[in-house]
């Protein structure tokens, strides 16, 4: 038996006894999610966000709403009367990094994708209270009024593209023109982008067509979250049992 | 070697001002120019101070002192941080509608304050003051302790200012963006030197107990983050980055890093300080040596699977779940292993819980890292978890561990070392340290009872449903009920604020030397609160 006092008289020992007996859960529990195929079930429907959703996401990490609200409805009998089909793997697999988050003091946002008219959530984001009396939301009556920057919006689509969300370069060639079309129904480029970007919604979000503010990046976000995936099409079981 | 000191601290200055002037975005203007401004402070400090830097005898104390300030001014602020948002819960106003005010900014920064800037000073100060101690070394490197020390702070400044100006990757605990997560890379990896050094200084042959704790917390810390945090920047001179983890597997390596930060920085760093201080109070040796190595290396195993407990009925593959359930529960018997350690070094001392309210205060730390240590475990249960996650239940568990355990070892810990490193005789009050235990522990009750009945509360409203077999209450209805128990939690927030006052107050009256004559407690038998 080796007599504990070996790690206590050397630091080095102690220091690699630890750093190996520290390894082996992470390892076990990490490394079989990067190639067991199953861990990301097989469906139709996912792609990259469009450059506006994508700046609309921005918004919403900065503002830190996932302290407050989860994306992940789990699997129990009133969370989908609630808020629809549990989420799936792969309805999160281009997030970098994830917006499950882990409490709701409101509520689960995972399909809030076109469950409220965009003139709900510009009044709501305004002020909350003024659409919820109850609500204990914050007020961004800011966003409405800041125009979003979009000079930087290639390096965010390029940045993506090398943690490993499948933007093409024609994508990253055309974001600025993409993001410009979605706000602007009347635009040359809309139907291009649409290519690009199947099942997109185009419009003016905010109400304001004399600038593209913060308010329409996030409300475009929000009107296409748990929208993608095709259910008619999904099955559960088979390959996407577990 | 002063020479070589000297140019990289003037490489760093440049590069960092190059940056400052090169920035692609405000934030990381003002923030390079901060790191700038510290290399341009720490050469005329090192130049200043070079004689003093090089003396190898005695201790290196002064760094103790900084640590006791630094942390104690760093909780008040984060536990006011605290304050503030669990008003802004109970009455929305209090957000004021404006960008840097509104609770998704101030939330990361509260609890960035209370674990990193509070409990990260903490364990700076005792790790520094209880490896020089145990290993009758000075601590190693120079001027590098002082580099911790200070570019910790910076750490702290960037990461808090950047929250409130926006600047965030979005995960827990650890949302300081690329940059601020290289800078601390760096502070960390000469904190694990500095510690490795003064252990290989030692004249002790064997190395003491509580520094295999903080060994193991240096050492994990470094490898969660740094592999949590790997992210690309979308270029070298603007803030903001993606994390190269993406989805499902982001989110298990988020809470494997987030599950560690409460097991290694909040568990295993504090459990070092259980080890030293509290035979070091009760003047009694730890209770057995044979539990504190099953302690150490179960504790240690265990701990690091336990992450997916926080995805139970997500995305995350079923095994994963059940892995990290198992872990849990079995997680268990190592924490109360190293309760029993901790409470039964009172054997043949129990006495002194009557006169000594340091003691007490470690004492009940160590019984609430008991209570926590249950309640985690029965968390962990999937069952269970339908229903407490999501909800408040799970912020009075942290709040149990966190208020309880760490804050009121921390308290004790400081309240045990200012008199020593100032030599001052005693405290200036133990009537004070008195009643911060009375006012904390009763803001701490009055919390954690509060978020047990608000999250079971709201758990169950979630799932009911009415005869016909429809849902029973809307989303807002169950936002509604939290009222009155958002107010109580605000409350026993304040409670406990204002027994941080109280420290503050007292360790500075400490600091200056004053004595506060009190008669000594009933059963006394040795001066009020002689150091030791």
């Amino acid at each position: 038996m080796i007599k504990h006092a070996v790690f206590e008289k050397n630091s080095i020992l102690l220091t690699v006894g630890i750093l190996i007996v520290v390894a082996i859960g992470g390892i076990v529990e990490l490394a079989p999610l990067f190639y067991l195929e199953s861990t990301i079930e097989e469906v139709e429907g996912m792609r990259p966000y469009t450059p506006l959703e994508l700046a609309g996401r921005d918004i919403y990490v900065r503002e830190g709403c996932y302290n407050c609200h989860s994306q992940m409805v789990r699997p129990l009998r009133d969370e989908a009367e609630r808020y629809g089909h549990y989420s799936l793997a792969a309805e999160s697999m281009y997030d970098h990094p994830f917006q499950w988050g882990s409490k709701r003091t409101g509520p689960d946002l995972a399909r809030v994708g076109g469950r409220y008219s965009d003139e709900w959530h510009v009044a709501h984001m305004v002020n909350p209270r003024a659409v919820v009396p109850e609500s204990i939301m914050p007020g961004y009556p800011f966003l409405a009024t800041t125009a979003l920057d979009t000079s930087d919006i290639v390096d965010h689509l390029k940045a993506n593209q090398i943690v490993g969300v499948p933007y093409s370069d024609e994508m990253i060639a055309s974001a600025a023109a993409d993001l410009a079309a979605q706000v602007d129904p009347d635009s040359d480029d809309l139907d291009a982008m649409m290519a690009r970007y199947p099942k997109a919604q185009a419009r003016d979000f905010d109400g304001n067509p004399a600038m593209i503010s913060e308010l329409d990046a996030l409300v475009a976000y929000m009107q296409m979250l748990g929208t993608l995936v095709d259910f008619g099409t999904y099955k559960a079981e088979g390959e996407n049992l577990r | 070697m002063h020479i070589l000191s000297m140019l990289i601290l003037a490489l760093g200055a440049a590069a960092t001002l190059l940056l400052a002037i090169q920035a692609s975005d405000a934030v990381m203007s003002f923030h390079a120019g901060l790191m700038a401004l510290f290399f341009v402070v720490g050469i005329v400090l090192v130049q200043k101070r070079r004689n003093n830097l090089t003396n190898t005898d005695g201790y290196e104390d002064g760094i103790i002192r900084a640590g006791a300030i630094a942390s104690t001014f760093w909780g008040v602020v984060g536990f006011l941080v605290g304050l503030v948002i669990a008003l802004q819960l109970a009455f929305p106003v209090l957000n004021f509608d404006l960008p840097w005010t509104n609770f998704g900014r101030l939330r990361p920064l509260h609890t960035s304050a209370v674990i990193f800037a509070f409990g990260g000073n903490i364990l700076l100060m005792t790790s520094f003051h209880v490896v020089q101690r145990t290993c009758q070394a000075r601590l190693a490197g120079g001027w590098a302790p002082w580099f911790v020390f200070w570019g910790y702070q910076l750490f702290i400044v960037m990461a808090a200012t950047g929250y409130v100006l926006g600047v965030t990757q979005s995960k827990e605990y650890a949302e300081p963006e690329w940059y601020v997560d290289l800078w601390l890379t760096l502070v960390w990896v000469v904190y694990l030197l500095v510690f490795l050094g003064t252990l290989w200084k030692r004249r002790e042959p064997h190395i003491y107990v509580a520094n295999w704790f903080y060994l193991a917390f240096i050492v994990t810390v470094a490898m969660l983050h740094i592999i949590n945090n790997l992210a690309i920047p979308i270029s070298w001179t603007g803030t903001r980055s993606y994390v190269i983890w993406g989805g499902v597997q982001d989110a298990l390596t988020q809470w494997w890093y987030g599950h560690n930060a409460v097991g290694f920085f909040l568990t295993a760093g504090f459990l070092a300080i259980m080890y030293y201080y509290v035979p070091k109070r009760a003047e009694r040796p730890v209770y057995s040596y044979r539990l504190s190595i099953v302690h150490f290396w179960s504790l240690i195993f265990l701990y690091i699977w336990a992450g997916p407990h926080h995805l139970h009925y997500t995305a995350l593959p079923e095994w994963s779940q059940t892995l990290g359930m198992t872990f849990s529960i079995m997680l268990w018997m190592p924490s109360w292993g190293g309760m029993i350690n901790g409470l039964m070094t009172l054997s043949g001392a129990w006495d002194k819980l009557r006169t000594d309210p340091v003691l007490r205060m470690m004492v009940v730390s160590v019984a609430f890292y008991g209570m926590s240590t249950f309640e985690g475990p029965l968390m962990s249960i999937k069952e269970v978890n339908a229903l407490s996650h999501y909800t408040d239940w799970t912020i009075g568990h942290v709040h149990s561990g966190a208020l309880g355990w760490v804050a009121f070892v921390s308290f004790g810990a400081l309240y045990h070392i200012v008199p020593i490193m100032w030599g001052r005789q005693r405290l200036y009050s133990l009537k004070l340290v008195n009643m911060h235990f009375w006012v904390a522990t009763l803001g701490i009750v009055l919390y954690i009872t509060a978020m047990w009945v608000s999250g079971i509360l709201q758990g169950l409203m979630w799932r009911a449903y009415d005869q016909l077999g429809f849902l029973e209450y809307s989303f807002v209805e169950t936002v509604e009920a939290m009222h009155p128990f958002y107010v109580i939690r605000a409350l026993g927030g304040l409670l406990f604020v204002l027994g941080s006052f109280v420290m503050a107050y007292n360790l500075w009256r400490t600091m200056r030397g004053d004595l506060r004559i009190e008669a000594a407690p009933i059963g006394s038998t040795n001066p009020v609160g002689a150091a030791s």
